[in-house]
């Protein structure tokens, strides 16, 4: 039986780690990812999970804890945003580079300096090229959703790579929302019990785990590393699929949003699509549309590119930057349609650094400057001030 | 290892992993030294400290005697000659040995 | 969708009043939202928290510009702070008072509907605690009919009897109820 609650992202990301109860949890305090684990540890606490819960001095601690728990071959998870994804940083490599299923709640927020707690996705885009599977979610439902998701996207045996699920901090992980919370029953059925190739606590077959390897091996382990990306995008697929049978919901690498007829539209990711879904509705002009992404690592060029191509110009929407060089999610659209049929004119925008309110009528303008086809080969900032 | 007995990453465990146990035992590390253990087997007492402290296990044993060292698996770190009680190991220079 | 917007300080309720609205409409079968202005929480600082209520799913995470409803929990922001920025000509400010509605209208200039409940008296009388900010939800109820009043009384039974005790949670429900007659 499915349940209607109210309930925040944080909480929602909890509950889903409630229903997956993973043999450890290693974490660590950091605002605005606090309630997550906050959260999780009153289920320990009142016996509602069977997790090692272990509280650890700092980040990097945590994924040093998580990387041991997972290559002794238990389910390991941990959540973390900004500064402390930062401090794990060099551990957050060794879990993707030892092939360990680690899923963690990122609760995305603004990098340090200047010290600034709100959201934007400046630490998790910073940590897009480290071989961790990324999925954005909108709202609640979809944090709670993709939390499940990746577990057993990251367990896939062809896959064996960690898993980030990010959410937008303070306006997903603190807002209350309507979320539809399965059966935990269903979603242990879906998950099973994790499976692990080699495991270090299995004395019969004993192994050697994160060993030196230079000049003669390490390129091929890196090799290792980007198959098993490719893979994951059908895992992915079929993964969601499975999924859907409990929850009635699609898991596409991306959502398109009246994208059929439009002929100008956003790219974005997060709760953002959620505004640009409303401004769509509130304009109610056939000729735009939302493509919202999903699925960051592995990046879909293809859907991109065959869902973009035919428009005629595309605005994206990051909320963080690449300085000096094209955004994250603009330089990734570009790339998928540098080998298409036909190329939209494209904008980048960037918006909402350190949580920097984002108004539907900047996305009203965003739109009305499609429509007119004002595009310029340059950044353009929502709400800077000159 | 020549080039071509290279495995690629199709062939090797995920991950960096090893998958065999014991697998040092065929990592030959006698080439690492720069001085070798030359055993004076006449003025040796057997006592077996220099087997016990041994960081390699590179000195064989056998009836209450040692064995000369192991030189494929010997680093020369000197060990042997610093604890013997007889003084009947020397660390020669890799040119000075006899071998 | 009614967008609603509470003002009030740090540490005086804001955020569990707009919370408690938006779990007690869910209980009825509406999409909802709340959300805290999120600014540095300080004790004592204004602040505000806003809820949407909808029968549709709602979409939109900007932040609310144009309530429906305001809601003032503390008196001293009238005449201070700009509570009616943005509020729609038909929309209804209940302020946190023991002033008269035409008092408040002049004060702050807003020509809509204003109603005005004594709160903070009404919290005080019943819980010796200056928390007007449930209270207010029963004023609310009573001029809005957004959601029944029975589940306002759920609502703060579940949350707060393990924190206040039974007795202190009883006044609180009692107030709330007292807000609803009293509101002018």
């Amino acid at each position: 039986m499915s349940k209607k609650k109210a309930m925040t992202g944080a909480e929602a990301a909890a509950t889903a780690m409630k229903q997956i109860n993973p043999d450890v949890v290693a974490a660590y305090p950091i605002t605005p990812q606090t309630p997550v684990v906050m959260k999780f540890s009153e289920f320990v606490n009142d016996g509602e999970v069977d997790t090692e819960m272990i509280r650890v001095e700092s980040e990097h601690s945590a994924m040093s804890a998580c990387v041991g728990a997972s290559a002794a071959g238990a389910r390991a998870m941990t959540a973390t945003a900004s500064a402390g994804l930062a401090l794990m940083w060099e551990v957050v490599g060794v879990a993707s580079g030892s092939r360990l299923p680690i899923v963690m709640n990122v609760v995305n927020r603004a990098l340090s300096a200047p010290i600034n707690i709100h959201c934007d996705h400046s630490d998790s885009m910073g940590a897009r090229d480290l071989s961790w599977i990324q999925l954005y979610s909108e709202d609640a439902q979809e944090a709670y959703e993709n939390t499940i998701l990746a577990v057993k996207l990251a367990e896939h045996p062809e896959v064996q790579l960690p898993a980030m699920v990010s959410q937008d901090g303070f306006i997903t992980s603190h807002g209350v929302q309507n979320v539809t919370v399965y059966s935990t029953d269903k979603i242990k059925k879906f998950l099973g019990e994790r499976k692990p190739i080699k495991a270090l606590l299995d004395v019969d077959d004993p192994v050697t785990m994160g060993p030196l390897q230079l000049q003669d091996y390490y390129f091929e382990t890196k090799k290792q590393q980007d198959n098993a990306m490719e893979k994951a995008r059908q895992v992915y697929i079929d993964t969601g699929k499975e999924l859907s049978k409990i929850t009635g919901n699609d898991y596409g690498f991306v959502e398109a949003y009246n994208l059929d007829s439009a002929e100008y539209v956003i790219v974005t990711i997060s709760s953002t699509a959620g505004t640009v879904k409303s401004v769509i509705d509130k304009m109610d002009n056939p000729k735009i549309g939302l493509l919202k992404i999903r699925m960051f690592r592995p990046f879909p060029y293809e859907e991109v590119a065959r869902l973009l191509e035919d428009k005629k110009a595309v605005a994206i929407l990051d909320r963080s930057e690449s300085f000096g060089a094209d955004a994250p999610i603009y330089g990734e659209v570009k790339n998928a349609l540098y080998n298409a049929k036909s190329h939209p004119k494209l904008q980048s925008y960037i918006f909402g650094l350190g949580g920097r309110d984002i108004y539907e009528k900047d996305i009203e303008n965003v739109f009305e400057s499609l429509l007119k086809e004002d595009i310029e080969d340059k950044k353009r900032y929502i709400g800077v001030r000159e | 290892m020549s080039e071509s007995q290279k495995k690629g990453y199709k062939e090797i465990p995920i991950g960096g992993m090893i998958t065999k146990a014991g697998s040092s035992a065929e990592f030959k590390t006698g080439d690492w030294k720069s001085f070798t253990p030359v055993w004076e087997k006449e003025k040796c007492i057997h006592c077996m400290i220099c087997p016990a402290y041994c960081p390699e296990d590179c000195i064989p044993k056998k009836d209450g005697k040692r064995l000369e060292t192991d030189f494929d698996m010997c680093k020369g770190c000197g060990i042997c000659a610093e604890v013997c009680p007889v003084k009947c190991i020397e660390m020669k220079e890799q040119g000075d040995s006899d071998e | 969708m009614i967008e609603i917007r509470i003002h009030g300080r740090g540490g005086q309720g804001a955020k569990t009043a707009a919370n408690f609205l938006a779990m007690a409409a869910m209980e009825k079968g509406k999409q909802i939202q709340s959300f805290p202005e999120y600014g540095p929480e300080r004790a004592g600082a204004p602040m505000k928290a806003y809820t949407r209520i909808s029968d549709k799913k709602i979409k939109t995470y900007a932040p609310v510009v144009s309530p429906d409803i305001v809601l003032v929990i503390d008196p001293t922001f009238i005449g201070n702070i700009n509570v009616t920025e943005g509020i729609k000509q038909d929309g209804i400010m209940i302020v946190n008072s023991r002033e008269t509605p035409d008092k408040v209208k002049e004060k702050t200039g807003f020509s809509g509907e204003v109603h005005t409940v004594d709160a903070s008296g009404i919290a005080i009388s019943a819980t010796g605690l200056n928390k007007p900010n449930v209270p207010m939800l029963g004023a609310l109820i009573k001029i809005t009919d957004l959601i029944p009043v029975e589940s306002i009384e759920k609502l703060v039974r579940k949350k707060f009897t393990e924190k206040i005790g039974e007795e202190k949670t009883q006044a609180t429900v009692e107030a709330i109820n007292r807000a609803y007659k009293e509101v002018n």
